[in-house]
């Protein structure tokens, strides 16, 4: 079992739904974001293109903040999801430091925070909060090891791309392009 | 032209717009950690070389300053943390993937050796020292008769530990200034240098400050190649790499490191110490100082400037 999640940059609008309803979803702190939007507008007017990326932790194979935690808090949960043991996390912020994606933020709490997938929703068989929420349906979220799952199909049709795959991180959030 | 914006809205503290959660506390911690590892490789190196007595400051003197270095740079570790009282979990686990988890350890092994080692001397320094306890006493003689025996391993641990100061960045490959295998080498080098400035600081043989001095004009000499190399291995390098190496080459970090650093911390304290060896009058303190000054400086720019730089996408 892998979980991943593909986001269609085409059929986004950049709602920022996926920010709110993550914030509702997680209670993550005022001023404090799981997910952003991101929106790269490349060219001189009038030949611009403009990309929308709903951008999160990327829950990669090759973790750089699994690998640097000193105390295991950082973890791989069943079907590759990393998620931090706030029980056992000192908030030493090495893995803030270690994340190429900057996806992870100290929480005022003391401990370190960041995307889960809705681990606690993925278990029950739903949908992470952002993807069940997205108004335009761009985002797939699944198993990769299952070939019948909407994930595969969109990522056997579609071309995409990972965020900085040169970091060697090997990230499981894939941009349709 | 390429334009990126958050449209969502992101300002997280300390992460958004530049990375800055590593504060003033880790590049104290790394200069002290280093400034110890030179002085206690110091001590090991002379005393397995048999030479206590001739240098009387490197081996007995100096390292009494180590166990305050390091608890204080322990507790600045403690104090960056922000999750506190969980602290203990560090010792709860071995992680050798993690340089964080295993540089812990070798705090833990490194700072009772260094306190043994001061302990053992401080009769000898403090004639009228009373340990009260009278099994602290059979301890200290059977520590004196195998000083050697625990030279070797305080030398070893001496090197790792001041490695560890420049591997425990140098891990992170999402941070390009820091992801170079140069800066192990050069953090320890340079923990050296700031060790034996220390012990000229403290010396009050003029044969003893020569020797130290001669080791700490090589040890600028390799810690300035080293340096070049660095920013060679920068400019050959892919553009997040060339970017890091621009901050430091016409960017924001360029004067201070090269006022503070590369001039006033390493090139004029070596020149001072050549004048010196030559038979020049130069206090002492000028060329220790400002080496000291000049370590403190280059890890607090390295450590703020690499936080800046990341990968392109």
């Amino acid at each position: 079992m892998r979980y991943a999640m593909a986001i269609d940059t085409r059929k986004c609008v950049g709602c920022s739904d996926c920010v709110v309803a993550c914030q509702t979803e997680n209670n993550v702190p005022v001023g404090f974001c799981r997910d952003w939007v991101v929106e790269v507008v490349d060219g001189t007017y009038p030949n611009v293109s403009i990309e929308l990326r709903s951008e999160r932790c990327n829950h990669c194979n090759n973790s750089p903040c699994v690998r640097c935690c000193p105390t295991g808090a950082s973890h791989f949960e069943d079907g590759g999801i990393v998620v931090v043991n706030y029980n056992k996390c000192i908030g030493c912020g090495a893995c803030i430091e270690s994340c190429p994606y900057e996806a992870r933020y100290s929480h005022p709490d003391g401990y370190v925070d960041k995307c889960t997938f809705c681990i606690h929703r993925v278990r029950q068989g739903l949908d992470p909060a952002c993807v069940s929420v997205c108004p335009t349906k761009c985002m797939y979220f699944g198993d990769m090891d299952d070939p019948n799952s909407g994930i595969v199909n969109v990522l056997k049709n579609r071309k995409f791309k990972s965020l900085a795959p040169e970091a060697g991180t090997k990230p499981q959030i894939f941009y349709l392009v | 032209m390429r334009e990126e914006l958050f449209v969502s809205g992101r300002n997280i503290p300390n992460i958004d717009p530049y990375l800055n959660i590593w504060h003033w506390q880790i590049p104290s911690y790394l200069f002290l950690g280093g400034l110890a590892a030179g002085i206690l490789f110091f001590a090991g190196v002379f005393t397995i070389m048999g030479k206590e007595n001739k240098m009387k400051t490197t081996v007995k003197v100096a390292p009494m300053l180590v166990p305050f270095a390091l608890i204080l740079g322990l507790f600045l570790l403690f104090l960056d943390l922000k999750h506190k009282l969980y602290f203990w979990q560090l010792y709860t686990t071995i992680r050798l993937e993690s340089p964080m988890g295993w540089g812990a350890w070798v705090l833990m092994i490194m700072t009772p050796i260094s306190i043994i080692w001061s302990a053992s001397y401080i009769k000898e320094l403090f004639p009228a020292w009373d340990w009260k306890f009278g099994f602290l006493n059979t301890y200290e003689t059977w520590v004196i008769k195998n000083r050697i025996l625990i030279a070797w391993p305080m030398t070893i641990y001496a090197v790792i530990l001041g490695i560890y100061t420049g591997i425990l960045l140098s891990a992170f490959n999402s941070r390009p200034l820091w992801n170079t295998s140069i800066l192990g080498p050069l953090f320890l080098v340079s923990g050296m240098s700031t060790g034996a400035a220390v012990i000229i600081l403290l010396s009050k043989d003029h044969k003893e400050r020569k020797i130290m001095g001669r080791i700490d004009i090589l040890l600028i000499l390799i810690e300035l190649f080293f340096i070049t190399h660095l920013f060679m291995g920068f400019m050959a390098g892919s553009e997040a790499q060339i970017n890091a190496a621009n901050l430091f080459l016409g960017g924001s970090f360029t004067a201070p490191f090269f006022a503070f650093v590369v001039i006033l911390g390493l090139i004029f304290p070596a020149v001072l110490e050549i004048l010196e060896l030559r038979g020049y009058k130069i206090p002492k303190i000028f060329p220790a100082v400002l080496i000291l000054i000049g370590g403190l400086i280059f890890r607090f720019l390295i450590v703020e400037a690499g936080q800046i730089t990341r990968y392109l996408y």
